[in-house]
């Protein structure tokens, strides 16, 4: 409860005796391309896998004559678009994005570049961090989407290479009366994840003491946290979301 | 000049410092001398900011830095340079960038002027041509050159140092002394050396200020320490046979 305490104190942080714009834009800019950009091959490389194997497992399992080919590729979309995009790049994006800012930000406090900031008169909380949040918001939806499209893609490839599904039915069924407030819902999410993500992976390594131990600890706690994190709120954005998704 | 006025720090029921007064005066080498956990480090965090004493205040020419709003207390960081016992160099910037640092923070010069400055303070410490290496590619006593142009760039008034020759060779360690003492005379600057060194202390302490379990128990100036008669001073100073020989030779 103490730590939960002290993680809303910090977030208050962010916000006070914050720098010019001029500043953060700069900063905004490097953490983008070090949250986003850096991050494109692993999640490409894990979402055309998904997809792929999704699409390769669900047409296994859905072998009735009863049911026509194309709910393969329905069950493939909706499954993409509700939970794996958002929610398993959300854990591996917490796996790597999350434990490399606690990461940074413990070696900072340890090695006292933390406190050099301190001594300059900076707010070294909205300093560091904001600009990791900011960019962590404003990539990650971005990540979420470019995923969700290669997962589509892979499995499309998979139906190409295999005799599951035609291709022809698997791209019937991607367009079969898609309901739009998955991808809202999918958005909703992704923001969710990407504040749980930067704020408590920030919070983990900003208030590390110790040494490289520790650091090391940090790291893993922030990872552990956001994870516990991301799934409590899948779980709460299900129950609050779904009755839209359903008379959307 | 820095006046510390019944300086006290508690964390929790554990008082570290027990009412610290001093002054520290500029154009001097100020020593702040002690064994380990004796609250040195402490008390320096208490001066710039980076703890609040529990009772007493810090004083940067008469103005309460301790009890003053955020936006005081940055007016007065501004004039306050510190290099930290592990030079603290920011791992993602150049020497340039660390160097460049502060006033990119604090000022609004053109960038043309901020390299000159930039450049100036790194020839001053005798590192030119080093600008766009990373921390990494530097020697532990080049950290601590740079850690030294970033806390003068600004034309701090005040530099801070702690531990600047902990970690460094003999020769290194003397050669970061006598450009602390330089410097300060230099710009007339109000330095304080946070250090249990010794020979650092006979070498450039032109003030100096014992602390033992959260009190201070001596001051003086390098030529007084010898004739000191506190015996806990005493124990710390003449620790080693260096310092017992010179004593033995002075008598």
């Amino acid at each position: 409860m103490k730590n939960i305490g002290r993680y809303f104190i910090f977030l208050g942080t962010l916000f006070k005796n914050r720098e010019t714009f001029k500043t953060y834009f700069k900063l905004f800019i490097n953490e983008s391309v070090k949250v986003g950009t850096n991050s494109i091959f692993l999640i490409a490389t894990v979402s055309v896998f998904m997809g792929a194997v999704t699409t390769i497992q669900t047409a296994f399992n859905l072998v009735s004559p009863l049911i026509p080919k194309y709910v393969i590729a329905i069950v493939v979309r909706d499954m993409v678009l509700l939970e794996l995009s958002p929610t398993i790049i959300a854990i591996i994006f917490a796996g790597k994005v999350g434990s490399n800012i606690a990461g940074e930000l413990g070696t900072m406090r340890i090695t006292e570049q933390i406190d050099a900031l301190e001594v300059m008169g900076i707010n070294s909380s909205s300093y560091l961090v904001l600009p990791k949040v900011l960019a962590t918001l404003f990539m990650f939806p971005a990540l979420v989407v470019t995923s969700a499209f290669l997962s589509i893609l892979g499995g499309y490839l998979a139906v190409s290479f295999t005799d599951v599904i035609t291709p022809a039915e698997y791209t019937q069924g991607i367009r079969y009366q898609l309901n739009e407030f998955m991808v809202i819902f999918a958005m909703i999410k992704a923001v969710t994840f990407a504040f749980l993500i930067s704020t408590i992976s920030s919070f983990m390594g900003y208030y590390t003491k110790g040494g490289a131990l520790e650091v090391g600890q940090a790291s893993t706690s922030a990872v552990t946290n956001s994870v516990i994190a991301i799934l409590l709120a899948d779980y709460l954005l299900a129950q609050l979301l779904a009755e839209y998704l359903v008379s959307f | 000049m820095i006046e510390l006025d019944n300086v006290q720090k508690s964390f929790g029921e554990v008082t570290i410092l027990k009412g610290i007064n001093a002054t520290f005066k500029p154009g001097l080498v100020n020593m702040i001398i002690g064994a380990s956990g004796t609250g040195k480090s402490v008390l320096l965090k208490c001066m710039v900011g980076l703890e609040q004493p529990t009772v007493g205040s810090v004083f940067y020419n008469q103005r309460d830095f301790s009890h003053s709003t955020r936006k005081q207390q940055i007016d007065i960081r501004k004039d306050i340079g510190m290099l930290f016992q592990g030079a603290a160099l920011f791992d993602s910037k150049t020497v340039e960038e660390n160097v460049r640092f502060p006033l990119d923070i604090l000022t609004t010069l053109p960038l043309d002027e901020k390299l000159d400055k930039v450049n100036q303070v790194l020839e001053r410490v005798g590192l030119t041509d080093t600008n766009s290496k990373m921390p990494s590619e530097l020697s532990g006593g080049m950290k601590k050159r740079v850690g030294i142009a970033r806390a003068i760039v600004n034309n701090s008034k005040y530099l801070f140092c702690d531990e600047p020759n902990s970690g460094l060779d003999p020769q290194t360690a003397i050669t970061i002394d006598n450009l602390i003492k330089e410097i300060t005379q230099e710009y007339n600057i109000t330095t304080i050396v946070v250090s249990h060194d010794m020979n650092s202390v006979m070498e450039i302490g032109d003030y100096i200020m014992f602390l033992h379990q959260g009190l201070k128990l001596w001051e003086g100036s390098s030529d007084q320490i010898l004739d000191s008669e506190i015996n806990e001073f005493n124990d710390f100073v003449f620790a080693n046979n260096l310092m017992r020989s010179l004593k033995k030779l002075r008598k």
